[in-house]
C-alpha cells in the first residue's frame, strides 16, 4: 500500500467522522450527546490537520478546546435542568432564519474560496520548509513573535479585557457570606488553642484495676 | 508489501506492547507496594496472605475484579456508562507514546512531544466527567465536578511549569529536554536547580491532577462515599482504577524526564561507570517519586475543597506565572548551561 493512498483513506474516513458528527450535533435530542459530538468534531478535526503535518495547530485545538472550552460547556449542560420536549418545539418556528444565516454563511464561504482561487501567489505546501526550519512549531514561533508580533499582542490583550470583564460582572461583595483569611490561620499561634500539660504517667492501682468488668 | 506491513504495523505493535504491559504489571506491583507502605506507616503488616510476602495480593484483586458482575444501574445512559472507563483509560495509556526511556528508547520522539503530553492529559478528565453524569447517580456526579474542576484548575498551573522547562531547554521533545540537562555536573546540571519552586508545583499539581491525597476530595469517602465511580463494579471499576494508577507512574516519570534529567546518571560523566546514563536511573528516579504520592497519602490529612481551589489558583498559578519571567531571564543571559546531549 502506498502512503499517498493510505493518506487519502484516513482523509476520507476523518473528513467522514467530523462531518457526522458535526451533523449529530444540531440533530441529536440529548443535549449531553450534542457536547459530545461536538468534542468528536473537535478531534477528528484535529486529526485532519495533523494529516497536513500542522502539528502544533491540531494539539493547540484538543488542548484548548477539546481539553478546557469543551469541559466547561459539558459542565453548563449537564448542570441545566434543560426540557427537551420544550427545544424542539420552535423547530418550524426558528427554521427560517436558520435558512437564512446557513445561506449567508454558505454564500460567505463561496466567496472566500473563490478570492483565494483568484489569487496568484500560492503558499508553499509547508512553510515551515521554506523557511528552513524542520520543526512546524518553531517556524510558528518564529512568525508570532516577530512577524505578527502586534496582532499577537493585542490577541493577548483583547483576551485579557475579555477575562477581566467576566471578573467584573460576577464579582460581587457579600456582606453576610462568612470568609476566612488564609493569612490570619497561618499566623495563629498554637499556644493561643491549645495547652500542653506535662503531667507524670500514671499507673491504675492494681486493686482497682481488677475490679473493673472485664471486657 | 509483505515487508513493509511488518515494518509499519507488526513492529509498532510490537514496541507498544512492550511498553504497556510492564506498566499493567507495574500497577499492579504498585498497588500491592501502596498497601504494604501504608501498612508499615500505621504499624501494621499490609498485605501478607496471598503468595511470598502477599506479592501475589494485587493479582488475586484483579482476578476478583475481573469475575465480578458489572452492574448498571437503573436510568443510567447505557452506552456512555459503558464508554466512560474506556475513555479515561485510552488518555492514560496513549500519553506513554512519547515518554523517553533512555536516549535510544523512546516509541514516538515527536517534535512536539510536551503539547501532545498536555492534550492526552487533558483528555483524560472525559472519562471522569462521563462516568459521573451517565451514572446517573447524585454522589458521582458531586464527585466529576469536583475532579473536573480540580483537574481543570491544576492543569493550568501545571502547564506554566511545562513553559518553564521549554525556554530553558528550548525545545517541545522530551529527548531533547532531557539532552538539555547533560553536563560535567551530574546532578546540578539538571533543571530541578534553577527551576526549583516550578518543580515543587509542579510535583503537587501532579499529585493534585491525579486526585490523589491529600487532594482527593472526587473520592471523599466521608462525604460523597468514592466519587466518581461508585456505582462501578468489576472490570469497569478496574479500568478506572488502572487508569488513575498509570497517571501517577506517569506523572513520577514525566518529574523525572522534565526536572530530573530522565535517564542521565546524578554523577559526573567523568566518574566511569556510575556517570552513565541508563534505564535504570530513570527507573530509580520515578520510582522515589512515585514513593512520595505514598507518602503523602500516608501523611497529610485532605484538603477542603476550598483550600485547593485557593492553593491552586492563589499560590501556584502566580508562582509559576513570574517563574516564566525567571527562566526566560535565565535563558537570555545565559546563566544556565543548556547541554546537547552525551
Amino acid at each position: 500500500m502506498n502512503p499517498q493512498l493510505l493518506q487519502l483513506i484516513c482523509f476520507y474516513a476523518f473528513g467522514f467522522v467530523t462531518v457526522a458528527a458535526a451533523l449529530s450535533v444540531i440533530t441529536l435530542k440529548n443535549s449531553v450527546h450534542a457536547v459530545l459530538a461536538l468534542v468528536l468534531t473537535f478531534f477528528s478535526a484535529a486529526c485532519l490537520w495533523l494529516l497536513l503535518e500542522a502539528e502544533f495547530l491540531a494539539l493547540a485545538l484538543i488542548v484548548v478546546y477539546v481539553g478546557a472550552v469543551m469541559v466547561l460547556f459539558l459542565f453548563v449542560v449537564m448542570m441545566l435542568d434543560i426540557d427537551q420536549e420544550k427545544l424542539r418545539e420552535g423547530f418550524v418556528k426558528f427554521l427560517p432564519v436558520g435558512l437564512i444565516v446557513a445561506a449567508v454563511m454558505l454564500v460567505e464561504m463561496l466567496g472566500l474560496i473563490g478570492v483565494r482561487a483568484m489569487q496568484t501567489k500560492i503558499m508553499g505546501a509547508d512553510p515551515a520548509l521554506a523557511a528552513g526550519m524542520t520543526n512546524n512549531t518553531e517556524w510558528l514561533g518564529h512568525a508570532l513573535y516577530t512577524k505578527f508580533l502586534l496582532p499577537f499582542e493585542i490577541a493577548a490583550l483583547i483576551l485579557t479585557v475579555g477575562i477581566v470583564a467576566a471578573v467584573a460582572l460576577t464579582l460581587r461583595e457579600r456582606r453576610d457570606a462568612r470568609h476566612e483569611s488564609a493569612s490570619q490561620q497561618v499566623k495563629v499561634n498554637p499556644r493561643d488553642r491549645v495547652r500542653i500539660v506535662k503531667m507524670a504517667p500514671v499507673r491504675p492501682d492494681e486493686s482497682t484495676a481488677s475490679q473493673e468488668p472485664q471486657p | 508489501m509483505a515487508d513493509q506491513l511488518i515494518n509499519q504495523l507488526v513492529w509498532p505493535i510490537i514496541y507498544i506492547l512492550c511498553i504497556v504491559l510492564p506498566l499493567v504489571l507495574a500497577v499492579a506491583m504498585f498497588v500491592y507496594w501502596e498497601r504494604k507502605v501504608l501498612g508499615w506507616m500505621h504499624v501494621r503488616m499490609g498485605p501478607n496472605k496471598v503468595g511470598p510476602f502477599g506479592l501475589l495480593q494485587a493479582f488475586a484483586d484483579v482476578v476478583k475484579l475481573l469475575i465480578k458482575e458489572v452492574i448498571l444501574p437503573t436510568k443510567a445512559n447505557r452506552f456512555l456508562y459503558y464508554m466512560a472507563p474506556m475513555i479515561a483509560l485510552v488518555p492514560a495509556l496513549a500519553v506513554w507514546a512519547v515518554v523517553p526511556f533512555s536516549s535510544t528508547m523512546v516509541l514516538s520522539n515527536a517534535n512536539a512531544g510536551v503539547l501532545y503530553l498536555l492534550a492526552m492529559t487533558s483528555m483524560g478528565v472525559y472519562g471522569i466527567i462521563i462516568a459521573g453524569w451517565a451514572s446517573n447517580s447524585r454522589y458521582a456526579l458531586l464527585g466529576a465536578m469536583r475532579s473536573a474542576a480540580q483537574v481543570i484548575s491544576y492543569e493550568l498551573a501545571m502547564g506554566l511549569c511545562l513553559v518553564c522547562v521549554l525556554v530553558l531547554a528550548g525545545s517541545l521533545n522530551l529527548s531533547a529536554i532531557v539532552n538539555a540537562q547533560a553536563g560535567n555536573k551530574g546532578i546540578f546540571d539538571w533543571f530541578w536547580l534553577p527551576l526549583l519552586p516550578v518543580f515543587v508545583v509542579y510535583f503537587i499539581s501532579g499529585v493534585a491532577e491525579t486526585n490523589r491525597a491529600p487532594f482527593d476530595v472526587a473520592e471523599g469517602e466521608s462525604e460523597i462515599v468514592a466519587g466518581f465511580h461508585v456505582e462501578y463494579s468489576g472490570s469497569a471499576f478496574a479500568l478506572f482504577f488502572l487508569a488513575e494508577y498509570a497517571n501517577m507512574i506517569l506523572v513520577s516519570f514525566l518529574a523525572a524526564v522534565l526536572f530530573m534529567g530522565g535517564w542521565l546518571s546524578p554523577f559526573p560523566v567523568s566518574w566511569g561507570f556510575i556517570g552513565h546514563g541508563g534505564f535504570p536511573w530513570l527507573l530509580i528516579k520515578a520510582f522515589l517519586f512515585s514513593f512520595m504520592f505514598l507518602w503523602f497519602r500516608a501523611t497529610f490529612p485532605r484538603y477542603r475543597y476550598d483550600q485547593i481551589m485557593r492553593l491552586g489558583w492563589k499560590v501556584f498559578i502566580p508562582i509559576a506565572i513570574a517563574w516564566v519571567f525567571v527562566a526566560g531571564c535565565l535563558k537570555y543571559w545565559g546563566l544556565v548551561s543548556i547541554g546537547t546531549g552525551a
